[in-house]
C-alpha cells in the first residue's frame, strides 16, 4: 500500500503544492511562491475532484473560501500577515461556523446553522487561515471508525475498504488524502488520536482548557477538547498556537499564556529524556504488529538519547468502563436540546408535545447516539447514580493519581496509540465493546484531562501505525517537541498513500 | 380532634441584574417575544454558560441579611426534564451545595409576638422561558426572553403554624429583598412566586403528616387563601379517615381551591449531577466583605434605630420600615422638619399614608415631597398654624398648591397669636352671651369648650387655641 514518501525530491525540486506541509506552505505563501488563492483553488479542485473516493467532506465552502483567500492575499500585499496567513485548512463539521451548515455528522442537524463562529474557528480564521469546508465524522462524535454518519462512512485513504477510525475520521482522510494540509478535530476519548494514527499523521488533544469548548457541539463537556491533525508535528504546533488561548465563554478555559508551541520545536531535546513505558499499556488486547511498532519507537529513542522507564498505571483496565458512564452521563443531558422545538430535525405532524419529542429524537438520532442516550440517562436515574455515575467518578480520580504519580518519575510517556491498525468498514459496528476498545489507549488521557499526541510510527501489514505520546499538564510544548525531534530522525511522517499523487 | 398546621415556603425571587445568569442578554421585563434571547438562553449547539458575578453578589447579600453562612465552595448542577420552554432540556440550579446555607429572619405576629422561622438554604438558578397558549390556533407559542433571568430560590424550615405566619415569614422576605435592592418584589409580574409546603397533624404530635406543595399563587391575599383552602381540604380528608396524597396542587384563584398537579409517583426523575460546563462557585472572605460593606441598614436594625433615636412606639416603627422608602421618606421629612419624630410619624402614616392608600400610589411617586411635609410640620412646631388647619394646608399641597408657606399665605391661614386681638373676639364672644357666662360662673365648667369654640370659630380657626383657652379663663375667672 506504501507509494512513496514526499520531501524534497532527488532532483532538488520542491513537491507538488497539495504534497507540502503546512509549514512549506507558509513558506512558499511568503516567498510569493503561491497566492492564496491560487492554493486555496487548487485544494478546491482536488476536494471536488476526488472527495467521492473518501467522502471526507459534508460540505464545501468554495466561495467563501476564495473569498476569505483574498482577504488573506490583500493582508499579504498590504503588509500585514501572520505565520499562517493564506493556508488553506477544515474544520471538523462539530465547530459552529456563522452561516454555513454544522451538521455534526447528524440528521437531527442536517439543516442547522449556526448565527456564530466557534471560538477556534474565529482564532483560527483572525490568524488568516482559509476555510475550504467541512468534515466528515461519526454522529456526535459518537464513534471510532466514523460508521455512525448521517453522511455514511469514510474510506481510509490507505486502504479505502478500511475505516479512517473516528470520530475525527473525515479530518484524518482529508488530510491523508491531501485534500487539506491541515484539519481539527476533537477529541472525547481518542477522537483525535485514533484516526491520526489510523491515517498515518500526526494528531495532538491538548491539555483540557487550553483550547476552547465554546462553540464546539458537546458529546462530554468534562472530556471534550479541541485539537490539529496534521501531517507533522511542527504543523500542530503551528495549527496549536493558532487554536488555543483562554476564552471568556467558555468557564472551563484556563487563563494561561499560549506557548510559541512552534518555535520552542528545536530547543526539546532527546538527550536524558525520561520516557515511561506504561506495563498495563503492553499486555492483552495489542496486535502483534502494533507491538512490534511501538517497541521499534522505544527502541529508536533510546538511540536518539532519551531513557526508557517502566512504570505502572495501575487503573488502565477501568478506564473503559469509567468512560463509558461519565461520557454517555453528559452526553445524555448534553443532547437533551435536540428536541425538535426551537431548531434541527422535527418530525411530520406532530400529534401533541410528547409525539414531538419522541419521534424528532426518534427519527434524528442514528442508533449509536440512542445507545449512549439510554445508558447516560440510566447511569444518572435515581438509585443508579451512586453505583454508576460517582463511581466512575471515583475512578478518574484515581486514573489522575496514577498520572500525577507517573509524572513524578518521567517527563513523556510513551505507549500505543490504538490497539489494532485500521479495522475494515463494517467489521465492527454491530458490536459496540469491540468497537469501544479501540480507545483502550486514549480514553484514560482524556479522563485526566492530559494531553497527548499521535505520530506515525511505522506499518503493519502496509497500514499505518501510531504511537501515543502522554505529557503533563501543559506540557503540549515538549509533547510537540519530543514528536518533531523524532520525525527529524524518521520518515513514517512522509510516507503517502498509493494514489494520493496520480 | 385538634389539628396543627405546618408550612414551609420555597420562595423564587428574580434577581434584579442587568444581564442573564449565564449569558449577556438583557432581563427587562415586557419586551416583545424572544427579542431578548441570546444563543446562549436558545440553547443552540455548542454555546456555554458563563456565570454572572452580580448575581452572586445578590445571593451573598441575602445571605448575610439572613445572617446565613455563605459556602466557600457550591456546585451548580444541571435538572434535566423535558419541557418546551426549557431550552436545553436541564435547568442549571444548585443542588447538594448552594451558596447560601441556613439562617433566619424574624416576623411579628398581630399578638406583638415575634416568631423567628428558619431558612434552611438559598440557591442560585436559571429561570424558564414561558409557553404561551393563547393566540396560537391551538398551538403553544414559546417566549423565551425570561429563560436565564437569575432566581435564588429561599427555602424555609417548615416553621410556620399558620397561613397568617406563612403570609407574614412572606412579606418579610419581599421587604428584605427590596431593602438589599436585590429584587423588586413584584408578585403580579413574578419577579417574587411562592410555593408553599402545607401538612397538617395531631395538635402535640411531633411527627409531620403528608405535605402538599401549593403552585401559583401571586399575591399574599391569594396565599392565605389558598392555605386556608388546603388546610381545610386535608382535615376533611384525615377527619373521613383517609389518607392525604403527597402531590403537588395548584392554586386558582377565580374558584378559590386547589387542583391536583402531579403526584409523588408521577414526579420527574430529574437526573442532578454536576453541571460540567461550570466550576464550582467559589466565594472567598474579601468577596463577602466587599459585598457586607455595602449592605444597607437591614428592616430590623431600622426597626430598632428607630424606636431608640426617634422614640417611637414599636408599632410606628414597625409601619415606617416595611420598605426601605417609606424609612426614607419618614427621615427625610423629620430632618426638613427639624425635629418632631412623633408628629411626623402621625403625619406620614396617617394623612400621606390615607393619601396614597386612597390613590392607589407607592411612597416613591407621593404627591408631596418629604421636604415639603417637613416644612408643613416646622409651621405647627412654630405654632405658625394649628393641627386643624394643617390639614387643610396639606389637603392644598396635595392638589399641587404649593408648599406649606405658600398655601398659608395665599389663604390667609397664619395663626392669630397677638394677644389683643384675641382678646377683642373674646370680648365679643363673651359680651354676646351673657347666659352661657351664668352658666360658667354656677360651675359649669364644660361651657368654657362651647367658649373656645366659638371664639375659634369667630377667628376662622386661625386663633391659637392654647392662648385662647388661656385668655377666656382669664377673662371668665375675673
Amino acid at each position: 500500500m506504501i507509494s512513496g514518501r514526499t520531501g524534497p525530491t532527488n532532483d532538488g525540486s520542491n513537491p507538488v503544492m497539495h504534497d507540502r506541509t503546512i509549514a512549506e506552505l507558509a513558506r512558499a505563501l511568503a516567498d510569493g511562491e503561491v497566492s492564496s488563492v491560487e492554493l486555496t483553488r487548487g485544494f478546491l479542485d482536488r476536494i471536488e475532484a476526488r472527495n467521492p473516493d473518501s467522502n471526507s467532506f459534508i460540505t464545501i465552502t468554495r466561495e467563501q473560501a476564495l473569498a476569505e483567500a483574498e482577504v488573506a492575499d490583500a493582508g499579504r500585499a498590504a503588509g500585514r500577515a501572520g505565520a499562517l496567513t493564506g493556508v488553506p485548512i477544515a474544520h471538523k463539521d462539530i465547530f459552529c461556523t456563522d452561516g454555513v451548515r454544522t451538521s455534526c455528522g447528524s440528521r437531527m442537524l442536517d439543516n442547522f446553522e449556526a448565527p456564530y463562529d466557534a471560538t477556534v474557528v474565529r482564532n483560527m480564521r483572525e490568524a488568516g487561515l482559509v476555510m475550504l469546508g467541512k468534515t466528515n465524522m461519526d454522529e456526535f462524535a459518537m464513534g471510532s471508525s466514523n460508521e455512525t454518519s448521517y453522511y455514511g462512512p469514510v474510506n481510509n485513504p490507505w486502504d479505502p475498504r478500511r475505516v479512517p477510525g473516528g470520530s475525527s475520521g473525515g479530518s484524518a482522510a482529508a488530510v491523508a488524502a491531501r485534500l487539506a494540509p491541515g484539519a481539527t478535530g476533537t477529541d472525547t476519548g481518542g477522537s483525535i488520536r485514533q484516526p491520526a494514527a489510523m491515517c498515518g499523521l500526526t494528531g495532538l488533544k491538548p491539555t483540557y482548557g487550553r483550547v476552547s469548548r465554546f462553540g464546539m457541539v458537546a458529546f462530554a463537556s468534562s472530556l471534550d477538547q479541541g485539537g490539529p491533525l496534521a501531517r507533522t508535528a511542527e504543523d500542530c504546533a503551528l495549527m496549536l498556537g493558532a487554536m488555543a488561548g483562554f476564552d471568556p465563554n467558555d468557564s472551563t478555559s484556563i487563563d494561561r499564556p499560549v506557548d510559541d508551541y512552534a518555535g520552542a520545536l528545536d530547543g526539546v531535546s532527546l538527550q536524558g529524556l525520561k520516557v515511561g513505558l506504561p506495563k498495563e499499556y503492553f499486555g492483552e488486547g495489542m496486535s502483534e504488529g502494533v507491538r512490534g511498532v511501538v517497541d521499534g519507537v522505544a527502541e529508536r529513542l533510546r538511540e536518539l538519547g532519551a531513557e526508557p522507564v517502566e512504570i505502572s498505571l495501575a487503573h488502565t483496565d477501568l478506564s473503559v468502563p469509567a468512560y463509558y458512564v461519565v461520557a454517555p452521563a453528559e452526553a445524555s443531558s448534553n443532547l437533551s436540546r435536540f428536541d425538535g422545538v426551537r431548531y434541527g430535525y422535527r418530525c411530520e405532524e406532530a400529534k401533541n408535545i410528547l409525539d414531538l419529542y419522541e419521534r424528532s429524537r426518534g427519527e434524528g438520532f442514528g442508533a449509536e447516539v440512542k445507545r449512549r442516550i439510554m445508558v447516560g440517562t440510566y447511569a444518572l436515574s435515581a438509585g443508579y447514580f451512586d453505583a454508576y455515575y460517582l463511581k466512575a467518578q471515583k475512578i478518574r480520580q484515581l486514573i489522575s493519581e496514577d498520572f500525577r504519580k507517573a509524572f513524578e518519575q518521567v517527563d513523556v510517556i510513551l505507549g500505543p496509540t490504538s490497539p489494532t491498525t485500521a479495522f475494515p468498514i463494517g467489521e465492527r459496528s454491530d458490536d459496540p465493546v469491540a468497537m469501544y476498545m479501540s480507545d483502550v489507549y486514549t480514553i484514560a488521557v482524556n479522563l485526566a484531562g492530559l494531553p497527548a499526541l499521535s505520530m506515525p510510527a511505522g506499518f503493519a501489514d502496509g497500514l499505518p501505525v501510531g504511537v501515543q505520546l502522554i505529557g503533563n499538564h501543559f506540557d503540549e510544548g515538549r509533547l510537540l517537541g519530543v514528536a518533531h525531534q523524532y520525525q527529524q530522525a524518521t520518515d513514517h511522517h512522509r510516507q503517502v498513500p498509493a494514489g494520493v499523487n496520480d | 380532634m385538634q389539628w396543627e398546621t405546618v408550612i414551609g415556603l420555597e420562595i423564587h425571587a428574580q434577581l434584579a441584574t442587568n444581564s442573564k445568569i449565564f449569558s449577556g442578554a438583557s432581563t427587562r421585563f415586557g419586551n416583545e417575544p424572544n427579542r431578548q434571547a441570546c444563543p446562549v438562553d436558545l440553547g443552540l449547539p455548542g454555546v456555554l454558560p458563563v456565570l454572572n458575578e452580580g448575581a452572586v453578589a445578590m445571593a451573598v447579600r441575602l445571605g448575610l441579611g439572613i445572617g446565613a453562612d455563605i459556602a466557600g465552595r457550591s456546585v451548580f448542577a444541571r435538572k434535566n426534564y423535558f419541557y418546551p420552554d426549557l431550552p436545553k432540556g436541564y435547568q442549571i440550579s444548585q443542588y447538594e451545595i448552594p451558596v447560601v446555607g441556613t439562617g433566619q429572619l424574624e416576623i411579628a405576629l398581630d399578638d406583638g409576638t415575634v416568631k423567628t422561622i428558619g431558612v434552611t438554604r438559598a440557591h442560585l438558578e436559571e429561570d424558564a422561558g414561558k409557553s404561551l397558549h393563547e393566540d396560537f390556533h391551538g398551538m403553544t407559542g414559546i417566549d423565551l426572553n425570561r429563560a436565564g433571568t437569575p432566581l435564588l430560590e429561599i427555602v424555609s424550615e417548615p416553621d410556620m403554624r399558620s397561613p397568617a405566619e406563612a403570609v407574614a415569614y412572606a412579606k418579610k422576605i419581599r421587604t428584605l429583598v427590596r431593602y438589599l435592592g436585590i429584587c423588586d418584589g413584584n408578585m403580579q409580574e413574578g419577579s417574587l412566586r411562592v410555593d408553599a409546603n402545607v401538612s397538617i397533624r395531631p395538635a402535640g404530635s411531633q411527627e409531620f403528616g403528608t405535605r402538599a406543595e401549593i403552585k401559583n399563587v401571586n399575591s399574599f391575599r391569594f396565599l392565605e387563601k389558598a392555605l386556608n383552602f388546603e388546610i381545610e381540604r386535608q382535615r376533611e380528608i384525615l377527619e373521613d379517615g383517609g389518607t392525604v396524597q403527597q402531590e403537588t396542587r395548584l392554586y386558582d384563584a377565580n374558584a378559590d381551591e386547589t387542583r391536583s398537579m402531579r403526584t409523588k409517583e408521577e414526579a420527574n426523575d430529574y437526573r442532578y449531577f454536576p453541571d460540567p460546563d461550570l466550576l464550582p462557585l467559589e466565594v472567598d472572605q474579601a468577596f463577602i466583605e466587599s459585598v457586607r460593606v455595602e449592605l444597607p441598614e437591614l428592616p430590623d436594625e431600622k426597626r430598632d434605630r428607630f424606636i431608640s433615636e426617634y422614640g417611637l412606639p414599636v408599632y410606628d416603627a414597625n409601619v415606617l420600615t416595611a420598605s426601605r422608602e417609606l424609612a426614607d421618606y419618614y427621615e427625610a421629612t423629620v430632618a426638613a422638619a427639624g425635629g418632631a419624630p412623633k408628629v411626623g410619624a402621625n403625619w406620614v402614616m396617617s394623612e400621606l399614608g390615607g393619601v396614597l392608600n386612597a390613590q392607589g400610589l407607592d411612597i416613591s411617586d407621593s404627591p408631596v415631597s418629604a421636604q415639603a411635609l417637613g416644612g408643613l410640620i416646622q409651621r405647627i412646631q412654630d405654632q405658625t398654624i394649628s393641627g386643624k388647619i394643617a390639614k387643610q394646608v396639606f389637603e392644598a399641597m396635595v392638589a399641587g398648591e404649593g408648599d406649606a408657606d405658600g398655601v398659608i399665605e395665599a389663604k390667609g391661614l397664619k395663626q392669630i397669636t397677638d394677644t389683643g386681638e384675641i382678646e377683642r373676639m373674646i370680648d365679643e364672644v363673651v359680651d354676646a352671651n351673657p347666659g352661657q357666662v351664668e352658666q360658667y360662673r354656677a360651675g359649669k365648667d364644660k361651657v368654657l369648650g362651647w367658649f373656645v369654640g366659638q371664639v375659634m370659630k369667630a377667628s376662622r380657626g386661625k386663633a391659637n387655641p392654647e392662648q385662647v383657652n388661656q385668655l377666656l379663663r382669664q377673662k371668665l375667672d375675673a
